[in-house]
């Protein structure tokens, strides 16, 4: 066993884990937030995707206690103050999911990728971006769609800011 | 996954003495093969020893003639580095070929090279940009260092502390992957040395895990182009052969792979 400390979503929070312990498993069964999914516990769906210090990783591909003393981001902390996340936003008005098993996943790689891009993103990158993130109800279209228009949104504020 | 003892070493001293001091231990760096094997139970180490925090182990330099990258760099930092991209770009776009991004955010260098996986991506480069693999306690020739399927030079407890890769004159790689898993399943990093010998190395696709192919070094030593290779062959007995791909149609991969590094060279060409 040991203690570890992990900031999730803005607060700090103090367990003690067995050293097995994923993160994934520390994020939903020790913390309760469920919006972080596994889907195939192999490292290759990316349903378990959250931001480890700012990056996107498969959090059932991390031990917790090596994320001691990190910042992680999952799907429930994108939201501020009721109003959903740019990219959270897009998914819902492109109807970016069938199921949404993947879901939040999708949008925590979609966040990042945005990130790293700054927005510049096109159809052929966004695609090439996503492949360590599956959808199974193969609903991709809409997905691509909807992480085209918030990086547009993410250029458009960032121009604003700018000026 | 079987219960372990997870230890955070600051110095490479601290992280051998603690291999040496405990029963059934493993070093750990990415964790994404090692955690994988763990949490199928195809390994059961009763101690984990993290070496990322080690300083030793990370930064990336660029001098006149090598590309040094600390073991625990992350692919992702690999395939970013302006640095490395402007002196070996092949290289940087292996980097930011393997996996996908989120598994580029975690694995690194050192993991791939002392793991040694039949189908990684790094192997190929350590072994055709004739880099040197320094350790803890060493430095190992790359010619010297892969031992065949997972296997390398390295002794138990021996750290993979920095590779030092030559830069080339010029480089390419090509990689044709499985769709499913994104492993290779035949790949060719072809390197043209400054001294003009080439090197050719293959990975994915040997039944002995990555290899360099002397018969398209020769061709190419003496003609540098994709058509002195125009009807070379390799033979199939030597590949892997399983339910993704034949060993006779890696052994055409292998070919094809080859051909296309040639024609790609200052970069990558991934399928």
């Amino acid at each position: 066993m040991s203690r570890i400390t992990i900031t999730v979503n803005g607060t700090p929070q103090t367990r003690d884990v067995e050293d097995r312990t994923l993160l994934v498993q520390f994020i939903r069964e020790h913390l309760g937030l469920t919006g972080t999914h596994v889907g195939c516990d192999t490292t290759q769906c990316g349903a378990c995707t959250i931001h480890l210090d700012g990056e996107a990783v498969k959090s059932c591909t991390v031990l917790a206690v090596a994320a001691d003393g990190s910042q992680v981001t999952t799907i429930e902390g994108l939201a501020e103050g009721g109003k959903l996340h740019d990219v959270q936003q897009a998914f819902h008005e492109h109807h970016g999911l069938q199921c949404g098993y993947c879901t939040p996943g999708m949008i925590m790689a979609s966040v990042d990728m945005i990130r790293r891009h700054d927005g510049m993103l096109d159809e052929h990158t966004v695609r090439h971006e996503l492949e360590g993130n599956i959808c199974r109800c193969t609903g991709y279209h809409n997905i691509v769609k909807a992480v085209l228009d918030a990086a547009e949104k993410h250029r458009a504020a960032h121009a604003v800011a700018a000026e | 996954m079987y219960a372990t003892t997870y230890h955070k070493p600051k110095t490479l001293t601290e992280a051998v003495e603690l291999f040496e001091s405990s029963e059934e231990p493993s070093y750990l760096s990415g964790g994404h093969t090692l955690i994988p094997t763990l949490k199928s139970r195809l390994a059961a180490p009763a101690h984990l020893i993290d070496v990322r925090n080690i300083p030793d182990l990370s930064g990336i330099e660029v001098t006149a003639d090598s590309v040094i990258i600390g073991s625990a760099t992350k692919h992702a930092v690999v395939a970013a580095s302006k640095e490395i991209k402007a002196a070996i770009p092949a290289l940087s776009g292996l980097a930011g070929s393997i996996g996908d991004v989120q598994v580029r955010h975690m694995g690194t260098i050192g993991g791939s090279t002392a793991n040694n996986d039949p189908a990684a991506d790094y192997p190929s480069a350590v072994l055709s940009l004739d880099a040197i693999v320094h350790t803890d306690r060493r430095e190992i020739p790359a010619d010297e260092y892969f031992q065949g399927l997972y296997a390398t030079a390295l002794e138990p407890g021996e750290i993979l502390v920095r590779v030092e890769f030559k830069i080339p004159e010029i480089a390419g790689y090509a990689k044709f992957r499985n769709p499913a898993s994104r492993y290779s399943m035949a790949a060719s990093f072809v390197a043209k040395h400054r001294d003009g010998h080439v090197r050719v190395a293959i990975t994915g696709a040997g039944n002995e895990g990555v290899f360099r192919w002397p018969e398209a070094e020769e061709l190419l030593t003496e003609n540098f182009s994709a058509e002195a290779l125009e009807g070379l062959t390799i033979d199939p007995s030597r590949m892997m052969g399983d339910m993704h791909a034949p060993a006779d149609y890696r052994a055409h991969l292998v070919a094809v792979m080859t051909r296309r590094a040639m024609q790609n060279l200052g970069g990558t060409h991934i399928l």
